[in-house]
């Protein structure tokens, strides 16, 4: 493998990460490491494997399943304890207290028979030796952190009594409360309305700063990379298509596929295009057409040969079709699997422009 | 403003669940070719909102005016034949077509109810089809059998052969894959402009609204603030 970033100061660190259903493999060959107080986002669209990624590194993938290649998390500094393959009870010692998930369903992941207060409690006293009342007071200072208001009568209130966005956050406080060094964040935000995500991010955010933890962010929203993230890897049908810092991807992206979600988005506030005002659709009656990445993602069971993306890729040549890409090194940290990447336009607007029919 | 002309014209719209205001004193219009977004939290009454527009719920106050006639005065059976011309196009594509049935009779089903299938009843499916970006060839496939955003398409190809002149898109793209969503609001906007169509537009992404709408009214607690 031509990247091996060094793994010394990392607090997990991931090589070759396989995921298969049977003999359908989904998540195919993922390799990155994620530092101390670092946000990684895992990007991609559904069945692009992030999910399975996600639950891959805490080893809570479903039935059925099988795994290969190292998920590797630190115990001490230079000293990692080896994820993939370990037994029940190693996992679940490490499991909240070290590497911890927010799932994607905050109501599924709460028990509706106790108290929220309790559950938090619960997870307090499984891996420490306080008392009740201590745990308990554990408890209504980790739903205080998270910005749950009156934290004390809320602790015992039973999930169906919260909001959407009050239970994504004590998921969070359940989440964080024994200080893991590694938060999996399941697309936390996907079902909150848009003043609900920045909420939620900022207080995953102030989590990280409090406890020094690292966040791995799954999510689809580019918009939450920019302004969330450190680093971001780009996934595509089970591969990485793109890896770096989030400023360098998102700025000068070097995969056609990445360059093609972010041509497709409507500029943001502030960006060039029409003012808001009522009539901003010219004398033609036609307003402009957004660039679009032709076709759908694959079906895992129906894979092209070679690069994964070559039927929509307006830049795909023969080799595209014939050749997996990469990854190769094209910057600080910045890695493409992209036959063409040297000649990915930026912005790629006109490359997505659809022709016309 | 509030010109006699406006395709729908909804004015002080109440709707109530036993003591609670879901939808106090909304009041607001579309015309024939324009998409007015609906924004808000959620919880704002939106969805009540929706509901009292597609009188899928009969409002406990105010007027819901569509091509001149008043809809809330309207019985049931007077309804019927207004129906077809404000069709919904909702957020799950999964979820708004039968997974039992193949897309081709997903789509021809409003013409068989409406009592318009004749002879030209399958080359007017293939060439809704073909209008929304799909290969006739899909009718022959089972909902489950397309992507998210072929499902979607196939959705408004239904909502299209009821020949509406209003659609409800509830957040038509949230559930989509990012790299899908441009194409369906391509042709959203291309419907729009070819069949003049109305839309009433719900969606929480800023930046979708700014690209896709001609207007833009926000919601919050049940009542219209300024955007």
């Amino acid at each position: 493998m031509p990247v091996a970033p060094s793994a010394t100061d990392a607090l997990l660190s991931v090589r070759d990460l396989r995921v298969a259903f049977g003999a359908l493999e989904v998540v195919r060959g993922l390799s990155f490491d994620v530092h101390p107080r670092e946000v990684l986002a895992l990007v991609g669209e559904s069945g692009a494997g992030k999910s399975l990624t996600a639950r891959a590194l805490l080893g809570m993938l479903p039935r059925g399943t099988t795994t290969s290649g190292s998920v590797r998390l630190r115990d001490e500094p230079g000293s990692y304890a080896e994820l993939m393959g370990a037994t029940r009870p190693t996992l679940a010692a490490l499991r909240g207290r070290r590497i911890a998930l927010v799932p994607q369903d905050a109501l599924s992941a709460l028990s509706p028979v106790h108290p929220v207060g309790d559950q938090l409690a619960a997870a307090v006293r499984s891996v420490t030796g306080l008392s009740r009342s201590q745990a308990r007071a554990r408890a209504v200072a980790a739903l205080d952190r998270v910005g749950i208001p009156d934290a004390a009568s809320k602790a015992r209130a039973y999930p169906h009594e919260y909001s959407g966005g009050m239970r994504q956050r004590a998921v969070i406080a359940m989440a964080t409360i024994n200080e893991p060094d590694v938060v999996v964040a399941d697309e936390p935000t996907t079902a909150l309305d848009a003043e609900l995500q920045d909420q939620v991010l900022r207080v995953l955010g102030e989590q990280r700063e409090a406890v020094g933890a690292a966040l791995v962010l799954v999510t689809h929203d580019l918009g939450v990379v920019r302004d969330h993230t450190d680093r971001v890897l780009v996934m595509y049908a089970g591969r990485q298509v793109e890896q770096g810092p989030t400023h360098r991807v998102l700025d000068r992206p070097r995969a056609p596929y990445t360059a093609g979600l972010l041509a497709s988005l409507p500029p943001a506030d502030g960006e060039d295009g029409p003012a808001g005002g009522p009539h901003r659709r010219g004398g033609s009656g036609r307003r402009r057409r957004l660039p679009a990445i032709p076709g759908s993602p694959p079906a895992p069971d129906a894979l092209p040969p070679g690069c994964a993306f070559a039927p929509r890729c307006p830049l795909a040549e023969d080799r595209c079709h014939r050749e997996e890409p990469g990854p190769w090194t094209v910057g600080d940290g910045h890695e493409v699997s992209c036959h063409r990447w040297d000649e990915v336009p930026y912005p790629a607007t006109e490359l997505f422009l659809e022709r016309p029919a | 403003m509030n010109q006699p002309t406006a395709l729908l014209d909804v004015r002080d719209l109440v709707v109530r669940y036993g003591r609670v205001t879901a939808v106090d004193q909304v009041s607001f219009t579309v015309d024939a070719g324009e998409t007015l977004a609906l924004n808000g939290p959620s919880g704002c009454g939106k969805s009540s909102t929706v509901a009292a527009v597609l009188q899928l719920r009969r409002p406990d106050g105010g007027r819901v005016r569509f091509e001149g006639r008043e809809l809330t005065a309207l019985t049931e059976r007077e309804l019927r034949p207004l129906r077809p011309r404000i069709q919904p196009v909702f957020q799950d594509p999964y979820g708004s077509l039968s997974p039992r049935h193949r897309v081709r009779d997903a789509v021809a089903e409003p013409l068989r109810v409406q009592g318009r299938w004749d002879a030209t009843g399958p080359a007017r499916v293939a060439a809704l089809l073909d209008r929304v970006g799909l290969d006739p060839a899909y009718g022959d496939r089972f909902p489950h059998e397309l992507s998210g955003g072929q499902c979607q398409r196939a959705g408004i190809a239904r909502a299209l052969a009821s020949e509406p002149r209003l659609l409800v898109l509830d957040e038509p793209v949230s559930a989509l894959d990012p790299s899908v969503r441009a194409g369906v609001l391509n042709l959203l906007a291309d419907l729009q402009d070819d069949l003049r169509l109305a839309y009433l537009f719900i969606c929480h992404d800023r930046a979708v609204v700014r690209h896709f709408a001609d207007r833009a009214v926000e919601m919050r607690g049940g009542r219209l603030v300024p955007a």
